[in-house]
């Protein structure tokens, strides 16, 4: 197992590599030259353009200025924002474990969704139960994240009046009314994620497992004498979670961009509200790094998501 | 047979020993499963409504889209304005009828880049040997993994202004956003035209073509792309679908066309600081993407059971 | 080889049991139909058989004859739509399993009666340790914990012949080849000590050198732990080799019924008469010079048939009698019953075919399954 997750780590590297020399394909392609920006902005302190000038330096061949780069990314040292005037690194870390909460709780709560609803709706194929769900798996994710996170403002916080749409970093309560605060303020960003991820994988859900229950060795575990619950999630389920996990993993790239959009509408102070007002405000060295991170992420959690199948899966690791 | 789930494949074997149907032509048997799929063509009619609505609607509605009049701001649906209106008392009937035919534009349009790409590169893929097809999927994994709003963000940063300068406002921006979509989303077809050509590669068709002396082009262009436009126009609707919520995205977090470009995507981020005193400005937008959405995926859906019937989806 | 079953007559009639013992199983008339688009197909239409204890019941036809349906069905494991039990009984040890409820017919599954299925590729699953699924049985049926359990199907692998079962208990499927997954498969059936064990096809997925082990293995398993097999096969040497009595199916119907020595010296049934002349021979092959016979035309569909013996379309003697009537099981011999019109008449002495194939109740099937 172990020489496994060696192989799959190593493979994400290359990986990293393409993927960073794509950004700096995009950047260095760019017309009005970003890296030449940094340097000769006005707003950038003196005694920073000039480690700039030298960080890139600005008449090296491309590749040198590749690896110059690469280099600086992976050790941390990301720059200095213009618009906020601090280290983006800090910046970055800040708000990175945000982004981080609400894409993980909402992944969590959409499993926790669609699992026992697409095995349900595969154990009665065709019948109304099955039939609901998927009209309502159509709907969820036929709805952009960004008219369900208006709806939701409109219904519970303009309407109802229940919960904020306004995300503070800095709750002023302590003990259990932090907790309920944070909570009133994130449930609705968390569930419109939530309710879209749970839309797609319930019929992936669904299907996996109609595939697997017809196979020999769930007929196998019937003649066995297991009753049906058993059958269904000790034998079938478990076959049919190993494809769902690497859905999971290869739609992380689209539920990123769905957590920016949230961020957005909710004014969660995570990296996709900064990339946005990064933008906003032209700070590149900040939508820089901010999009490396998100790379990085992808890679990571495809690297997790390659480890658990292999978990999963004792015929892969076996190899 | 509904609720079918044939306990192992004998039995499966032995309750299919019944007589078969006599096998109709590929196009009317496909047309007869669509039409069974409801769904479907519910979908295929709103799709169409949709469609002939911002299509015909701008020569049959002919109030302007600019028209600012402070008397009728934030006025609810009324005769005169059947969508109401916004801050600036636009009428946002006749501005959603204009921004639709642009979201829908780059729909398809994103879709065509996105097939083209996918089929060739698919394709290329199919039909190469070891080393060329390795490569091909390494750089379609590579693709798959790239983080596509963030990137699309940054794009779009970068270049907007550049191509305002050289092909105009708008059509600088409509290039942009199309080629980028399209380019985020040519994978799947990619890996789809690639499994069917590997699959297709090994029938005797195939290989009696190439016994006749057919050269590799004509091998794909006669025989491998038609037999696996199935999938690809399966994933090619999806790809619509796809683009016009990527278009819709951009324009909501305001970095997609200039403002005064109505995509209903626009529509939404201006529309969104008035929900408490407005709210009609961001439903009707709202509702109509994902309507145009909705249709379109369950258009997708019937042909998936029309053209690829194999899985349970 | 001969059989234990010194009784009565078979058939659809109630049974008045004659001397002899009790049977463990007794299907009485039972009827499976699987409903399809086209029409109900009548797998299983009127089959009637019995097992006695330790004995082993071989049941042999060709594909789409009925064979592994009437044992799915023993088991419960037909899907019940598109599948139907429309009638019958199958008494075991006193019980109708056929009016059991869900938890009852559970709870004698791999208990009482136990099955081995014909792929051994697919039929484990591939996630688990071979010891956890068979432990699994173990734990579920016996209440044993753990490592009683995992000791268990350490015992059981030595049984089954697999060597090192103390570390191959850890392996997965993948890691076995077909004859040892097999192997495991019976393994796990045998773990609670079941009275009956169906095996159906066990060997058909295997080489024929692995076949021989595999039936020996069966064999000797079979006396040791005084277990009864219900042997499915569409192979006439498998029977020969291992079954005790032997029942002959035909398109969903039992067509004949007799010990093994008495079946393969004296058939009766035209449809046996055929599978036994067809099986080839190389002593009578290199003197004779003969083509290998075969049973001319196909096996039909079960769509809606109509009454009438269903091998009339491809019987050498067919009079208009056969297709006018199902004709029933008749007595030959002690044990030894035909359900044909000519079932006491020796071959030499049937009147040659008379009737043409519309007559046929049944239609071939288009394509066979």
């Amino acid at each position: 197992m172990t020489k496994y997750v060696i192989r799959r780590l190593l493979i994400a590297i290359p990986s990293l590599l393409g993927i960073s020399l794509i950004l700096f394909t995009v950047l260095a392609l760019a017309p009005g030259d970003p890296f030449e920006e940094l340097a000769t902005n006005p707003n950038v302190p003196m005694e920073v353009r000039e480690n700039l000038r030298k960080q890139f330096g600005l008449d090296d061949p491309v590749m040198v200025r590749y690896v110059r780069w690469f280099k600086s990314m992976v050790k941390g040292d990301w720059g200095f924002s213009f618009a906020s005037r601090v280290d983006v690194d800090k910046l970055i870390l800040q708000r990175v474990p945000v982004t981080l909460f609400v894409i993980g709780s909402s992944q969590i709560i959409a499993l926790l969704i669609a699992i026992p609803i697409g095995v349900f709706a595969a154990t009665r194929p065709y019948s109304i139960f099955d039939q609901v769900a998927n009209t309502f798996a159509f709907i969820g994710f036929s709805l952009p994240t960004f008219f369900t996170g208006l709806l939701f403002i409109l219904l519970f916080s303009i309407k109802l009046d229940w919960l904020p749409f306004v995300y503070r970093a800095d709750i002023s309560e302590t003990g259990f009314a932090w907790w309920w605060t944070h909570f009133k303020q994130s449930i609705m960003p968390i569930m419109v994620l939530a309710l879209f991820q749970a839309a797609s994988w319930t019929r992936y859900v669904r299907s996996a497992v109609l595939d697997v229950v017809r196979l020999d060795y769930v007929t196998t575990a019937r003649a066995k004498g297991l009753n049906e619950r058993s059958v269904i999630v000790k034998h079938a389920l478990r076959n049919a979670l190993i494809p769902v996990v690497t859905l999971v993993a290869l739609q992380m790239p689209a539920i990123f961009g769905g957590a920016i959009v949230t961020e957005q509408i909710f004014r969660v102070p995570g990296i996709g509200s900064l990339l946005i007002s990064a933008i906003l405000a032209n700070d590149t060295p900040v939508i820089m790094a901010v999009t490396f991170v998100f790379a990085c992420l992808v890679i990571l959690f495809n690297l997790l998501a390659d480890v658990l199948y292999g978990w999963l899966d004792p015929r892969i690791s076996y190899r | 047979m509904a609720g079918s789930i044939p306990a192992s494949a004998t039995v499966d074997a032995l309750a299919g020993g019944a007589p078969s149907r006599p096998q109709a032509r590929w196009g009317t048997e496909a047309w007869r499963r669509f039409r069974r799929h409801k769904l479907a063509l519910f979908g295929t009619i709103i799709l169409g409504l949709i469609i002939f609505g911002v299509l015909v609607g701008p020569w049959l509605w002919k109030v302007p889209i600019n028209d600012i009049d402070f008397n009728a701001r934030l006025a609810g649906p009324s005769l005169a304005h059947p969508f109401g209106t916004d801050d600036l008392g636009q009428d946002l009937f006749a501005r959603m009828l204009y921004g639709g035919r642009i979201s829908i534009a780059v729909g398809l349009a994103a879709m065509v880049i996105a097939i083209l790409f996918g089929v060739v590169i698919g394709a290329v893929a199919g039909i190469s040997s070891g080393k060329v097809d390795a490569a091909l999927m390494w750089l379609t994994d590579l693709f798959l993994s790239l983080p596509q709003l963030p990137l699309l963000l940054l794009i779009i940063y970068l270049f907007r202004d550049s191509l305002k300068n050289i092909v105009g406002p708008e059509m600088g921006v409509f290039i942009l956003i199309v080629i980028v979509i399209g380019g985020f989303r040519w994978m799947p077809v990619a890996r789809l035209v690639r499994a069917q050509f590997l699959s297709l590669r090994e029938k005797e068709f195939v290989e009696a073509a190439r016994a006749l002396g057919a050269s590799p082009f004509r091998l794909v262009a006669r025989h491998l792309v038609p037999n696996s436009l199935g999938p690809v126009i399966v994933a090619g609707t999806i790809d619509v679908a796809a683009a016009i919520i990527a278009e819709s995205t951009l324009s909501f977090l305001g970095l997609g066309f200039p403002p005064d470009i109505p995509t209903w995507g626009r529509i939404l981020f201006d529309a969104k600081d008035y929900l408490d005193v407005a709210p009609h400005w961001a439903l009707f937008p709202g509702t109509l993407i994902f309507l145009t959405v909705l249709s379109i995926n369950y258009l997708g859906d019937g042909l998936r059971d029309a053209l690829d019937p194999r899985k349970v989806m | 080889m001969a059989g234990n079953t010194g009784d009565r007559k078979t058939g659809d009639k109630p049974q008045a049991h004659g001397p002899g013992p009790v049977p463990l199983l007794h299907i009485r008339d039972l009827k499976t139909h699987f409903n399809t688009d086209d029409g109900m197909v009548h797998a299983v239409d009127g089959v009637s058989m019995h097992v006695h204890e330790g004995e082993t019941l071989g049941i042999v036809g060709e594909s789409g004859c009925g064979k592994s349906v009437t044992a799915f069905t023993v088991m419960r494991l037909v899907p019940i739509p598109p599948a139907r039990i429309v009638g019958g009984e199958i008494m075991w040890r006193g019980r109708d399993l056929l009016k059991l409820s869900n938890a009852e017919m559970r709870a004698i599954r791999a208990r009482e009666i136990a099955m081995v299925f014909q792929e051994p590729m697919t039929s484990l699953n591939p996630v688990y340790t071979i010891g956890e699924q068979i432990a699994e049985v173990v734990r579920l049926h016996e209440k044993a914990g753990r490592k009683e359990a995992m000791d268990r199907a350490v015992e059981m692998l030595k049984l089954v012949r697999i060597p090192h079962p103390e570390q191959r208990v850890k392996d997965y499927p993948h890691q076995f080849s077909g004859g040892m997954r097999q192997r495991v498969m019976i393994a796990m059936a045998l773990s609670c000590n079941p009275k009956l064990i169906i095996c159906d096809e066990p060997t058909t997925a295997l080489d024929v050198t692995i076949q021989a082990q595999i039936l020996d293995l069966l064999t000797d398993l079979k006396e040791r732990m005084g277990m009864a097999v219900m042997l499915i096969t569409h192979a006439m040497g498998v029977i020969a080799e291992t079954a005790q009595r032997v029942v002959v199916m035909y398109a969903g119907k039992v067509v004949e019924e007799a010990p093994v020595g008495e079946l393969f010296a004296n058939p009766r049934h035209p449809y046996t008469q055929g599978l036994i002349r067809s099986i080839p021979r190389i002593d009578t092959a290199a003197i004779e010079k003969k083509r290998l016979e075969a049973i001319k035309g196909v096996v039909p569909s079960l769509l809606n048939p109509k009454p009438g013996c269903r091998f009339a379309a491809r019987c050498p003697h067919a009079q208009p009698e056969c297709v006018a009537a199902t004709p029933p099981l008749r007595p030959v011999s002690l044990g030894h019953s035909a359900a044909c019109i000519f079932a006491e008449l020796p071959a030499s002495k049937r009147p040659p075919r008379s009737i043409d194939a519309s007559m046929s109740p049944v239609a071939p099937a288009a394509a066979v399954a």
